[in-house]
């Protein structure tokens, strides 16, 4: 069911969001906050041999925040680093059916939050 | 399921007495009350003198004081404008509270660029008015005050009966938004010397599109709207006859239920702040605690934000509203709509806080059961909302390593 300006895809995603919860000893996490919005997103990573095997979420915020978050886990999953580092906020909104316009910035915290969690990663391996 | 509303602070249905009332006025009793000299436009024509009437008798007013709009924003717009315009010689400064609604706040910047000076004056944590802050910002060429009597976003119900006082000593006009209290709590404008207040009947089981606004006799104005001699000159324009017939009747049926409803939710909301306030932790409510509207609670909770509460409890088919940023301006073109609400933020309520604040506004129609319903379903969407917020993963963490 659409409501107000969220399509049915954003509205299935924050009413039964996937992959919500933390990783014990996750191998990257990226946390990321909108001071336009007040949102904050936490993204943890599980990753073995360059591929993500897990994502979960966190996010304290709005309709469409929730939406993107919960989106991205399942974009991301399976994929290698390169290959979840091409996913784009346009891509994240588009999956989502489209964000109003004032939202849009909700799909850009995704991608920023996932962009700071591989470079977690990244700096994890390259001290490790 | 059958909905509960639980936002009349937005705005209510129209009463179906009300409506029957409207209905011969767009048909059978068309005519333009302008056109006194034929039958088709007396009719009409003394529909709304009868409502006028009406009106007057609800806020203590003479019938020739009460002047009809097609909103409360444009009879915000005429009071503060118009005042402004007509005693420009007398002085340049005007001053408005922090809790304005956007119809006053928003005149700020046009009202500079013709030349005046505009302030703000602020409020305390409960939303009640800084007397001394008023004191401070009024100075000699201070021409304007304007003040609602209550706000609509936090409950608060405004001194200006004091105010007002103040203000006569000091020769400065009085503007004051009544479309909170005006046919929900008693108000007399004589008794409370204010020079304008606006009237807005959608808050009281009338129609919307109608408006009204109360110029005290003998009070230099400026009309706005340039066009023909209705409403004694201050507003060109075809009445509305049908919603302002609507708006009579409104406001003849709250000064007969006034008491009764009033009582009823004083009951309702007492049960519904107590409620909430055994149920969730970390609430914090918001307004004044005694001096508010009845049938009114707001709050704000940590760790949630108030789109995702408000979305949540609109799938619980509960309609509430929010002054969470997020939910601001969900259909603005950009994210520069997106604000924190200025009620909460003049009040101290962070930005970052705000997020979390949800207003319940109760009705006349609502019952003890709608009541309980709400309070069965709010701890539990407040609990889905925190488990997933990492604020609150912090918090509890930083709890229990503090121990």
């Amino acid at each position: 069911m659409p409501q107000g300006p969220y399509s049915d895809i954003v509205m299935d995603h924050f009413m039964n969001p996937r992959n919500m919860g933390e990783i014990e000893n996750a191998d990257a996490v990226g946390e990321v906050g909108n001071p336009a919005c007040g949102d904050v997103m936490k993204l943890y990573l599980k990753i073995e041999d360059g591929k993500i095997v897990d994502a979960k979420f966190k996010t304290f915020g709005c309709g469409a925040a929730i939406a993107s978050s919960s989106i991205t886990t399942e974009m991301i999953k399976g994929k290698t680093i390169d290959e979840a580092l091409k996913i784009s906020n346009e891509a994240v909104a588009q999956a989502l059916g489209g964000l109003p316009p004032a939202k849009q910035h909700c799909s850009v915290l995704a991608e920023e939050a996932l962009k700071i969690a591989i470079e977690d990663y990244n700096k994890k391996k390259g001290s490790g | 399921m059958k909905r509960i509303y639980f936002d009349h602070a937005s705005t209510t249905p129209v009463d179906r007495i009300v409506l029957k009332s409207m209905e011969p006025y767009f048909i059978e009793h068309f005519g333009n009350p302008s056109s006194v000299l034929i039958e088709e436009g007396a009719v009409p024509h003394r529909a709304v003198d009868e409502a006028r009437e009406e009106i007057a008798l609800l806020v203590g007013a003479s019938k020739d004081e009460i002047i009809f709009t097609s909103s409360a924003t444009e009879s915000n717009n005429l009071a503060v404008k118009g005042l402004a315009l007509a005693n420009r010689d007398r002085g340049r400064r005007i001053l408005f509270s922090d809790i304005e609604h956007y119809s006053i706040i928003n005149q700020a910047d046009f009202l500079r660029g013709i030349g005046f000076e505009v302030d703000f004056v602020k409020v305390d944590i409960n939303g009640m008015l800084d007397m001394e802050d008023l004191k401070r910002k009024l100075t000699k060429d201070t021409i304007l005050v304007s003040l609602m009597h209550a706000n609509l976003e936090i409950g608060t119900i405004e001194p200006i009966k004091e105010i007002a006082f103040f203000l006569k000593e000091k020769d400065v006009l009085f503007h004051s938004d009544g479309a909170g209290t005006c046919g929900t709590i008693p108000v007399n404008v004589k008794d409370l010397n204010v020079d304008t207040m606006i009237i807005s009947p959608h808050q009281f089981y009338g129609p919307k599109g109608v408006a009204a606004l109360y110029i005290k006799k003998g009070i230099r104005l400026t009309p706005i709207m340039q066009g023909g001699y209705q409403e004694m000159g201050y507003r060109a324009g075809t009445e509305n006859v049908p919603a302002i017939v609507g708006f009579g009747k409104a406001a003849r049926m709250a000064m007969e239920e006034m008491d009764k409803r009033a009582e009823k939710l004083t009951l309702l909301s007492k049960r519904l702040w107590e409620g909430l306030a055994s149920s969730i932790d970390y609430i914090h409510f918001t307004g004044h605690p005694e001096k508010r509207l009845p049938g009114h609670v707001s709050f704000w909770i940590e760790f949630v934000e108030g789109e995702s509460l408000l979305l949540w409890l609109n799938l619980n088919n509960i309609a509430s509203s929010s002054g969470s940023a997020c939910s601001s301006n969900v259909l603005a073109r950009d994210e520069t709509g997106l604000k924190a609400s200025h009620v909460l933020t003049a009040i101290g309520v962070s930005p970052e806080i705000c997020h979390g604040s949800i207003t319940f506004s109760l009705g006349k129609d609502n019952t003890m059961e709608e009541v309980e319903h709400v309070l069965s379903v709010m701890p539990g969407i407040v609990k889905r909302l925190r488990d997933m917020s990492p604020l609150y993963e912090k918090f509890k963490k930083e709890q229990t390593g503090g121990r």
